[in-house]
């Protein structure tokens, strides 16, 4: 195997492990106004990944980092070609970012109020742009012959992609519903049950379509095993949902995500970004690739410190494994919304 | 006007995440040293220091994370060229960096905030050191990858490929120019931090409230910022001699030199022409800037006529001058509000000394919050100076800032995208601003002890996992 292909490897490992573990705090986020009927409910629901989103969008940051490193021309092409659903992206990510941060500092309904619209709509602007981007990815986008992209944001938005990115959005709910119905006890618990049944249907009939056309349209022969796996995984989630079998369920939809994305990423080898104006103009492993010297040096980093990585995250959520429910959440500590006149 | 907007775009988003970075660094490290003195003394004094600063630091710390996210993407955004250009080189320490040491403190960071009553003593405090050492992490390698732009090492131009590609990347990772940038901006870390407690602290004390905490962590943030400070000195003049060395111009331009002299004079303040490209009237100490150039108070400084006629025939003919005006500028208030907050520390430690008669005098207090201000100014205007003092290169002597920028994306996406990035920046900064106030003014909280009851240290008192009872630390 060339180092090439191990790159196109890792990279893929790193926005699965982005996907499958953002993926439910993005769907915890988007849930926000449907578990959280009272206050008390909303910092249950937020707290099931108060002490892990930030480690999970780190994996965005190493993916993004990775590209740069391993094939730069990929890097430079997909983010100047896909600029403004990037910025939409980056925007929904900083104030969804302050919103955990922020939203308990005052105390005062307005002041939270307006901190959960920006934790739903940061958690649902990149759902379903993430969807839209790799939808693009796969499908290729116009290129010219100096792998620029010549088309606008409307290329971007054509039907395939449109319905990758609903695919996607139902998917992070989904998984984070399954979290939620997992991490949680009472009310928020139960809702989440009630949202993962109706969710799950949705992305069976949306995910199957999207992945049926991906195979038909784009896929390599093998990845008919993909995307029967996380045909079954999205059937499974919604039958184990309806058992309350709320730690399959879960896992149910990480294989779907996982699935997900070697479908995607195996559809796209070997290119990285095809060229849909003319095919000789596609980015590849090949083509897109630094030196095989930086190659070396980023594998023999990646191979040592990946599992560590893994380890340590693996041991975060073996630390806050418990289920949280209204009696763990402690009295508001904000500030006054009004600074008291003495 | 693609290239004016990209690099408004990049000043602006780059220079506002760095307000926040050198806070968390060192802030991350003055907290750390709190919590360890607490678990090693049991003195609760220690214990609300730690909850006090570490509060501050969170909210601090959110702000550098959301503001690093765009740094990670921008370069492909409007920079496509110069991606493509550096990326065998440039893209190894950003990946190395994210997966070293944002991994690090981000996971170590999120056990720490919600960790209080679920990890064992000792554990919970490696969690804060852990965080503390990733942010230094990434402090070398993303001033790895900034240095090699200074000062391209290991690397060779692949003209074929059109691109520059890594032959020794050991050569990279120990870059003179990268060493001591690490070194100069780890101390303006500490020193930032230090001013900050020490501001903070002052306004506390002022009015007499939480004095024994304030007491305490004055002293420390005195001792910071003047270890700070005479570390900073150190490696900036390390600096000078290697800026001298590799990017002669760039020198020239601090001092707004136009021609080669010996022994070199350094001017305090210089009035030149409005294009920048003569001087009318200036205020000089003679031989100050050979000795800061070449160690030797009759070195030779070159000028920065000589330097373009040098250009000219080495690269071919165009105009190889900095903005002279605003680095001559940033490089004064740079040097000037750092031995500034270095002069404060030494009067306050003074002031503040265990066998001094007098109560400390108010108007210290005063001088220290205001005092705030200085190493933000300081930290904005030395990387302002550094990148501006690189024009018109992107890595210098290698490829043009011109160059770099991406030919496919329209004037019309930078510029939306710099009035978005522009205003949402400006609304956090207010909201920010008012927390840290806010936050800042109410002290140290009057709960700070933990529940002993929950222990994680005391077997007898562990809890079964599953019964109901509220968390430490909540969002």
């Amino acid at each position: 195997m060339e180092l090439t292909d191990i790159w196109f490897l890792l990279i893929a490992l790193l926005w699965t492990g982005y996907f499958v573990l953002e993926g439910f705090d993005f769907g915890v986020g988007m849930l926000l106004p449907l578990v959280g009927r009272t206050e008390a409910d909303r910092r249950v629901a937020i707290n099931t990944v108060g002490p892990v989103w930030d480690g999970n969008e780190v994996w965005l940051l190493v993916a993004g980092g990775a590209t740069f490193a391993a094939f730069p021309e990929w890097y430079a092409t997909l983010f100047s070609g896909f600029y403004i659903p990037l910025l939409l992206i980056l925007v929904a990510l900083i104030v969804r970012g302050v919103a955990f941060e922020f939203r308990g500092k005052i105390d005062s309904d307005r002041w939270r109020r307006n901190w959960d619209i920006a934790l739903f709509a940061g958690s649902v602007v990149p759902a379903l742009l993430w969807g839209v981007a790799f939808a693009n990815i796969v499908a290729g986008v116009p290129l010219d012959a100096d792998h620029e992209f010549t088309g606008t944001l409307f290329t971007l938005l054509n039907p395939y992609a449109l319905l990758g990115g609903l695919a996607t959005l139902l998917l992070f709910a989904l998984h984070g519903a399954g979290f939620l119905a997992l991490k949680t006890r009472g009310d928020v618990r139960m809702r989440a049950r009630g949202l993962a049944h109706g969710i799950g249907l949705a992305t069976v009939v949306v995910g199957g379509a999207f992945l049926v056309w991906t195979f038909l349209a784009h896929g390599a022969a093998w990845t008919i095993i993909p995307v029967l796996v996380a045909a079954l995984a999205l059937v499974g989630t919604v039958l184990m949902t309806h058992r309350m079998r709320e730690g399959w369920a879960f896992l149910l939809t990480a294989t779907a995500i996982v699935a997900v994305t070697v479908t995607l990423f195996g559809s796209l080898y070997p290119d990285v970004l095809p060229s849909s104006t003319d095919p000789a103009n596609s980015l590849n492993t090949t083509n897109a690739a630094s030196t095989p010297y930086t190659l070396s040096i980023m594998t023999w980093v990646a191979v040592v410190f990946t599992p560590i990585v893994v380890a340590y995250q693996a041991w975060t959520f073996w630390v806050f494994r418990r289920r949280i429910g209204t009696a763990d959440i402690p009295v508001a500590t904000g500030l006054p919304a009004r600074i008291p006149t003495p | 006007m693609n290239l004016d907007l990209a690099r408004w775009q990049f000043a602006i988003v780059t220079v506002y995440h760095f307000l926040f970075v050198p806070l968390t660094i060192g802030l991350s490290v003055l907290v750390a040293g709190m919590q360890t003195a607490w678990v090693r003394t049991g003195n609760d004094r220690y214990l609300a220091m730690t909850k006090f600063w570490g509060k501050l630091f969170l909210i601090n710390f959110a702000m550098g994370v959301v503001t690093g996210i765009v740094q990670e993407f921008q370069f492909g955004m409007n920079w496509s060229d110069y991606s493509r250009f550096v990326g065998d080189i440039f893209g190894a320490p950003l990946a190395i960096e994210g997966l070293l040491a944002f991994f690090l403190e981000s996971t170590f960071l999120g056990l720490w905030i919600f960790g209080w009553d679920r990890l064992p003593k000792r554990l919970h405090l490696a969690c804060i050191w852990l965080a503390s050492i990733g942010t230094v992490l990434s402090a070398y390698f993303i001033l790895a990858a900034n240095s090699w732009m200074q000062h391209p090492v290991g690397s060779i131009v692949n003209d074929e490929r059109g691109r520059a590609e890594l032959v020794d990347f050991g050569a990279v990772l120990t870059n003179s120019t990268a060493v001591g940038a690490f070194l100069h901006t780890i101390t303006a870390c500490f020193v930032t931090a230090g001013v900050f407690v020490m501001a903070i602290s002052a306004w506390h004390l002022a009015r007499e409230q939480h004095v024994e905490v304030m007491r305490t962590s004055i002293r420390l943030a005195l001792v910071t910022v003047l270890v700070g400070s005479a570390g900073v000195v150190v490696t900036g003049d390390l600096q000078a001699r290697l800026m001298t060395e590799q990017q002669p111009m760039k020198m020239a331009a601090a001092e707004a030199l136009y021609d080669t002299v010996a022994p070199a004079s350094f001017s305090l303040i210089t009035i030149g022409s409005l294009d920048g490209s003569e001087e009318i009237w200036s205020l000089r100490i003679p031989r100050v800037l050979s000795y800061m150039a070449t160690g030797s108070f009759d070195g030779q400084v070159e000028g920065i006529n000589d330097l373009q006629r040098d250009a000219e025939q080495t690269y071919g003919p165009g105009d190889y001058r900095p903005n002279i005006p605003v680095t001559f500028w940033t490089f004064r208030l740079m040097i000037g509000f750092g031995l500034l907050a270095g002069l404060i520390s030494v009067v306050g430690l003074w002031l503040t000394r265990r066998r001094a008669r007098a109560p400390v005098p108010r108007w210290f207090f005063g001088v220290s919050v205001v005092a705030l201000v200085l190493p933000f100014a300081a930290n904005s205007a030395g990387w302002i100076f550094t990148e501006m003092g690189r024009q018109p290169w992107v890595v210098f002597g290698t490829m043009l800032t011109a160059d770099g920028v991406s030919p496919s994306v329209g004037a019309g996406s930078v510029l939306l995208s710099l009035i978005v990035f522009t205003l949402l920046y400006g609304v956090l900064a207010v909201i920010d601003g008012v927390l840290m106030v806010r936050y800042a003014k109410a002290g140290p909280p009057p709960t700070a002890v933990p529940d002993r009851n929950h222990d994680p240290d005391d077997p007898g008192a562990t809890d079964t996992t599953d019964e109901p009872r509220p968390l430490a630390v909540a969002y």
